[in-house]
């Protein structure tokens, strides 16, 4: 049977299992969107590609398969740029199909014509251009292929018009091979398991650091097994949140330059770090020649170029963080190796009871701290937490305690300011059943604002919470603490009244004024049908502590602004 | 000096994948080259990058996540063969220093391409080594231009590269 290459495309999308498309229509996309439109694929027109590709990857990072986004050729796909960085720094599996130009006028500076191949080559996985329609099963199948297996992260494939118009036979490959990539079993090697056995059984003080693998690898039971086992307490990457319940008495929260003060001195005490799914990126570890001085380390990633990237380390285990952490706890029951009480835990004890005062509210106003309490308190476990970037979102890091896998999304590699509200409607796209709230701050919810007409379009009833302090807080903050209170360029002057700003789109706005109108508006938000934003106002001079200076080691915390 | 040869899929771009990693990640390499192999489809890039064990171990393990390269591998100078080609253009003006560069270019073991009433075109095959060796003595005469093709290299004995 003949068909279109746009229908091909289609096709081959309905094979991958794909129910949902994030994107934009443009020129050179018309065939590719002429063919969705008699197919029962779901379309989510995004208001700029940048949330597309953010929703697409939202999507994926709460549903645990690729997230689909798309955008026309020229400034469409370059649009697109930013959210497919996003899913490349936080590994998220993402396709993006964009549009190009017709083969003919390729190089011919044709208008819409931008290089996204060229462009967005160092932020994929990989990046293609499919030159014939006959290519397009292929093409298809190898960037699903790509993109969710090994470490995932995001492909583009690029499909000039005139190949969407031109006419193929659908053989779609059920097996691919791609003759550069092998597609790992994940194993661990049996030696590498019993060089780290041996390293486990002797530590006195282990330590485990759970990243995005993780939960990338939906290995948070094996994980929680493992801790229990070795009684090792868990601090988290910010990627990591989630990974074990943060209410788990062996939680420690997370690790590195915001990270809680015992997860960082539990770092410096530990004999022995136990690394899953993490890849020692500067935000977790600090200086890295002070980092862990007095310990070994145990390195499990699935990608082999992680391995002592960034760090020396004792063992490295390539292989799948759920398949190696299963392999390790029947290894540890089949020696008996449940241990108790230890002196290792009461001093990780000590040290939560030592800093928890440290945390203390003062001052007048609302708190961050408390109100990411609140706000634990009144919503589901299940409930899904998308941030923007900034101080908003490392305060919903260190005092929201995530309890599930895949319920902490944000930006962690790349940082992406307007990550948040993009996130939480792919989020909710991909279940619809649960809460979702955006925790985000005036600046950052402002890049991507745009976006709240698609929710009210959709009907998709995400929350935002913003904590609007009327400055770009993070950086304000470093300026406060490294260039002497200088505070170049980071008042936001007029800032909109996000109430009514709220109520233009369609939405609903409430202003906070207290904890308990804070309260009662996030319970009246789980029963909303329209997206809802909240504008809690905070002082500029709140500041995200405690705080590791950048460049220095993880023990020369800041506690006081 | 490391020698680094990947086999890659013979198909545009492959080259600026491998180009912009090298770039993107920072490392340093000194020659480039890409050529045809035995295998239809299959073209050969060698590379030689300056660093320690851990840049290239890291450099070798960024570059084979790029799924057009189908193999790579470091190739040790002690257990490989590679050479280089040079072309070099020599001022020669006085017959006198005309048979000096001559001379030279017998025990370097080199061959005179072309030749005009100035000049001599030199074509050099060898090590990288034997090249600068050969060029430092072609400096006092005047080298007018200079090309280097950069190394490729094999391995010793019956085993190849794909293998």
């Amino acid at each position: 049977m003949k068909l279109s290459g746009a229908k091909a495309i289609v096709e081959a999308l309905k094979r991958e299992k794909v129910e949902v498309i994030f994107g934009i229509p443009g020129g050179s996309t018309i065939p590719f969107y002429d063919a969705l439109y008699e197919s029962d694929i779901r379309h989510v027109l995004a208001r700029h590609e940048q949330c597309a590709a953010h929703m697409a990857d939202g999507y994926a990072r709460v549903k645990g398969v690729p997230g689909v986004c798309t955008a026309t050729s020229g400034p469409g796909a370059t649009n697109l740029v930013t959210g497919i960085a996003v899913a490349y720094m936080d590994s998220s599996p993402i396709i993006a199909i964009t549009g190009q130009v017709p083969r003919s006028m390729i190089g011919k500076d044709a208008f819409q014509e931008a290089d996204i191949v060229g462009i967005t080559t160092p932020i994929t996985k990989y990046a293609f251009q499919v030159t014939s329609a006959s290519q397009i099963p292929d093409a298809i199948r190898t960037a699903f292929l790509l993109a969710s297996t090994n470490r995932k992260g995001p492909v583009l494939v690029d499909v000039p018009k005139d190949v969407q118009l031109e006419e193929v036979d659908l053989d779609y490959p059920e097996k691919m091979m791609i003759k550069g990539y092998v597609v790992r079993s994940g194993d661990p090697h049996p030696y590498s398991i019993k060089k780290a056995l041996g390293l486990i059984m002797s530590s006195e003080r282990p330590l485990i650091i759970a990243g995005g693998g993780v939960i990338a690898s939906n290995a948070s039971e094996e994980l929680i097994k493992f801790a229990e086992l070795i009684m090792a307490p868990v601090a988290t990457t910010l990627m990591g949140k989630g990974s074990i319940p943060e209410n788990h008495l062996l939680s420690l929260g997370m690790v590195g330059m915001h990270g809680r003060g015992e997860a960082n001195k539990a770092v410096e005490e530990t004999d022995l770090i136990i690394a899953v799914g993490m890849r020692f990126g500067d935000r977790t570890t600090g200086k890295l020649d002070e980092f862990a001085r007095n310990s070994k380390i145990i390195h499990i990633d699935i990608d082999p170029a992680e391995i002592g990237k960034n760090i020396r380390v004792d063992v490295p285990i390539v292989a799948d963080a759920k398949k190696a952490l299963s392999v390790l706890n029947s290894k540890l029951i089949e020696v008996g190796s449940k241990r108790t009480e230890s002196e290792w835990i009461k001093r990780i004890n000590s040290l939560k009871e030592l800093f928890a005062s440290n945390y203390a509210e003062k001052g007048d106003g609302l708190k961050p701290s408390r109100l990411m309490k609140i706000l634990r308190d009144c919503i589901p476990a299940k409930s899904i937490i998308t941030t923007g970037v900034g101080q908003n979102q490392m305060w919903a890091a260190l005092h929201f305690k995530a309890l599930e896998p895949r319920t902490f999304i944000t930006s962690g590699g790349l940082g992406a300011m307007g990550f948040g509200l993009p996130a939480a409607i792919g989020a909710k796209v991909a279940s619809p059943d649960r809460p979702v709230f955006n925790i985000d701050g005036d600046g950052s919810f402002l890049m991507t604002e745009q976006d709240l007409a698609t929710a009210v379009s959709e009907g998709l009833p995400v929350v935002s919470i913003i904590l609007k302090n009327r400055v770009l807080g993070m950086v304000r903050q470093w300026q406060c603490l490294f260039c002497n209170r200088r505070y170049a360029h980071t008042d936001l002057g007029n800032v909109p009244d996000f109430v009514k700003l709220t109520e233009a789109y369609g939405a609903e706005g409430v202003k906070i004024e207290s904890y308990e109108s804070f309260e009662s508006a996030v319970k009246k938000s789980l029963k909303a049908e329209m997206p809802v934003v909240m504008e809690v106002p905070i002082s500029p001079d709140e500041k995200v502590l405690p705080m590791v200076p950048p460049g220095k080691g993880l023990k020369e915390v800041i506690w006081y602004g | 000096m490391h020698i680094i040869a990947a086999l890659v899929e013979d198909r545009p771009g492959v080259m600026f994948k491998v180009t912009s990693l090298i770039r993107r990640r920072g490392f340093n390499i000194d020659t480039i080259t890409v050529g045809s192999t035995e295998k239809e489809g299959v073209s050969r890039i060698t590379m030689t990058v300056r660093g320690d064990e851990s840049v290239v171990e890291q450099l070798v393990k960024q570059l084979s996540k790029i799924p057009d390269i189908m193999k790579i591998s470091e190739l040790k100078p002690s257990d490989s063969v590679y050479r280089e080609l040079a072309m070099i253009k020599v001022s020669a003006p006085d017959p006198a220093k005309r048979s000096d560069i001559l001379n030279y270019i017998t025990i370097f073991r080199g061959r005179v391409i072309d030749a005009s009433k100035d000049s001599l075109t030199i074509e050099m095959v060898g090590s990288p080594k034997k090249i600068n060796a050969f060029l430092d003595l072609m400096k006092g005469f005047g080298i007018v231009e200079l090309a280097r093709t950069g190394i490729v290299a094999l391995s010793r004995g019956s085993k190849s590269t794909s293998e």
